[in-house]
């Protein structure tokens, strides 16, 4: 509990207020709130299919709210234009479910794409080289630069992934379902580099996942998407213990 | 009744399609010059373009120009107008042959790519992916392509044309022992500006319904792998229908000119 009062003194890099999103009849998001303090790991679980990637593609403008607002780093994302959505976007890394690696470039080129409309945040001293071998070392993954996509497994291509969401340096990485498709080694893996980096860049982290072991390890504080709504909110211990029949089925095995 | 209704159905599926298509076309146009442009990609588009459908181009153009001379030539001889067949076959393969069959072979192989290639990377999520770093996907994927296709095409209906021509002189010169010279001679003298200028414009809409269609299919599949099947699949077909309405709209409008 001291640890979680202590993360909430922190600064505010991320808030949504009553976020509502629907498809037709389809109500994924009802009025759905969430923090994010500077530092801190937040994992939100939920169901497939109740609208965690919905919540995490409208925070970075992928898709439109209904309406709500969305505060990231202090500029409402829903009132800024294409421009200045993009350099925000520097700012918050996204590491894809399926990692989206590009597949007609190979990894080098995959991890300097996104420098090629970011330099101004090097303040044009940029050595594309250096960053991309930085990047690469950070997941362990120098030898596989000059590799086609198609030539990694699925834990290789998760780890290139998080190094092309690493290379611009972000204050906020969103994890869309790190873990998912992945062995469960392979999966213990990837939640290490993640709390690594955690603790190398001082970075917020968002992390969407329906893994109880992912949520155990690296939360911070965990919310419980249930029915579109920030059903529950706390520590995994706190919610683990919980008597509602809701919240326990999270935790069933 | 329901005959009725699945009409209808299919009707007003068709026409929202279209609606989504030509604000897709009006969008193209709206970004197509503005910066940032991505040239090197472009060049990239125009190379894979341009360089895998040649083999493909120089083939049919082959074929082509061989199997029109060897059907054409019983018909002239028997009216005795065999000295016709390189203004004949040069004329129809400029104005007509060239243009269609290399846009309908491009459908093919550049059209179903564009669509299969941009619904997989919307289905992996690397359109998303692109966005996010700060990319404009339209400008990079979706503009480059359009573009890409919209320029090489004429190149390879010009390619196609001279190898289809090379073609029907073979089988001249096999059959009627006409020199090189004299068959190319009679087609370029048979030739005006007319029937090229027009061939030549129409190519470039031909080139420019490929890059659009194939882009809008890719861009806006439907989520899975059926969904790029039917995107790679759709892509050719309205293409191809596409292309016959342009070219008859084209032939329609040269008329006009011809006549004044």
């Amino acid at each position: 509990m001291n640890s979680q009062r202590d993360i909430s003194k922190r600064e505010i890099v991320l808030q949504i207020k009553n976020l509502n999103k629907s498809f037709g009849d389809n109500h994924v998001l009802n009025g759905f709130n969430m923090t994010l303090y500077q530092g801190e790991n937040l994992v939100i679980m939920g169901k497939s299919g109740s609208g965690k990637s919905v919540m995490i593609k409208c925070l970075v403008g992928l898709m439109e709210a209904d309406s709500g607002s969305i505060s990231v780093m202090h500029n409402d994302i829903t009132k800024l234009n294409q421009e200045a959505l993009d350099i925000l976007r520097a700012d918050i890394g996204f590491l894809f479910q399926g990692s989206a690696l590009y597949d007609s470039m190979t990894v080098r080129e995959n991890l300097e794409f996104p420098l090629r409309r970011h330099t101004k945040k090097f303040k044009g001293q940029i050595d594309t080289e250096e960053l991309v071998i930085e990047a690469l070392s950070n997941v362990g993954l120098e030898s596989a630069i000059d590799l086609m996509p198609s030539e990694l497994s699925g834990g290789m291509k998760r780890r290139v992934a998080l190094a092309r969401t690493l290379i611009l340096k972000p204050k906020i990485i969103l994890y869309d379902e790190p873990t998912s498709g992945l062995d469960p080694i392979t999966s213990k893996e990837i939640i290490i580099l993640m709390q690594d980096i955690q603790k190398k860049y001082n970075t917020s982290s968002l992390i969407i996942t329906h893994d109880v072991d992912c949520a155990r390890v690296i939360s911070d504080r965990m919310i419980l998407l249930i029915n579109g709504t920030d059903y529950a909110e706390g520590t995994y211990n706190e919610l683990s213990l919980s008597e509602d029949s809701k919240i326990k089925a999270f935790f069933k095995h | 009744m329901l005959g009725f209704n699945t009409i209808n159905t299919q009707l007003r599926s068709f026409f929202i399609e279209f609606g989504e298509l030509s604000f897709f076309t009006f969008k193209f146009f709206k970004v197509v010059f503005k910066r940032p442009f991505e040239l090197k990609e472009l060049m990239r588009q125009c190379y894979n373009m341009g360089n895998r459908s040649l083999l493909l181009v120089v083939i049919t153009g082959f074929i082509i120009g061989l199997v029109l001379t060897l059907q054409t030539r019983p018909t002239l001889m028997e009216f005795g107008a065999v000295s016709w067949m390189p203004s004949m076959v040069g004329i129809s393969i400029v104005r007509e042959i060239g243009p269609i069959i290399t846009a309908l072979v491009c459908a093919g192989r550049i059209g179903s790519g564009i669509g299969a290639e941009l619904g997989s990377m919307r289905v992996t999520e690397q359109i998303d992916a692109m966005e996010v770093s700060g990319t404009n996907p339209f400008k990079f994927l979706v503009v480059t392509r359009v573009l890409a296709v919209t320029l090489m095409l004429p190149l390879l209906v010009i390619v196609g044309d001279a190898v289809a021509l090379y073609g029907s002189f073979l089988v001249e010169n096999v059959k009627g022992n006409v020199s090189f010279m004299l068959y190319f001679n009679q087609v370029f003298d048979s030739l005006e500006f007319g029937d090229i200028l027009p061939a030549t414009i129409k190519s470039f809409f031909f080139g420019l319904a490929i890059g659009i269609v194939g882009c809008f299919k890719g861009y806006y599949c439907e989520k899975g792998t059926a969904g790029v099947g039917k995107a790679a699949n759709s892509a050719v077909v309205f293409t191809s229908l596409l292309l016959f309405v342009i070219d008859f709209i084209a032939v329609f409008v040269t008329d006009i000119f011809y006549d004044l």
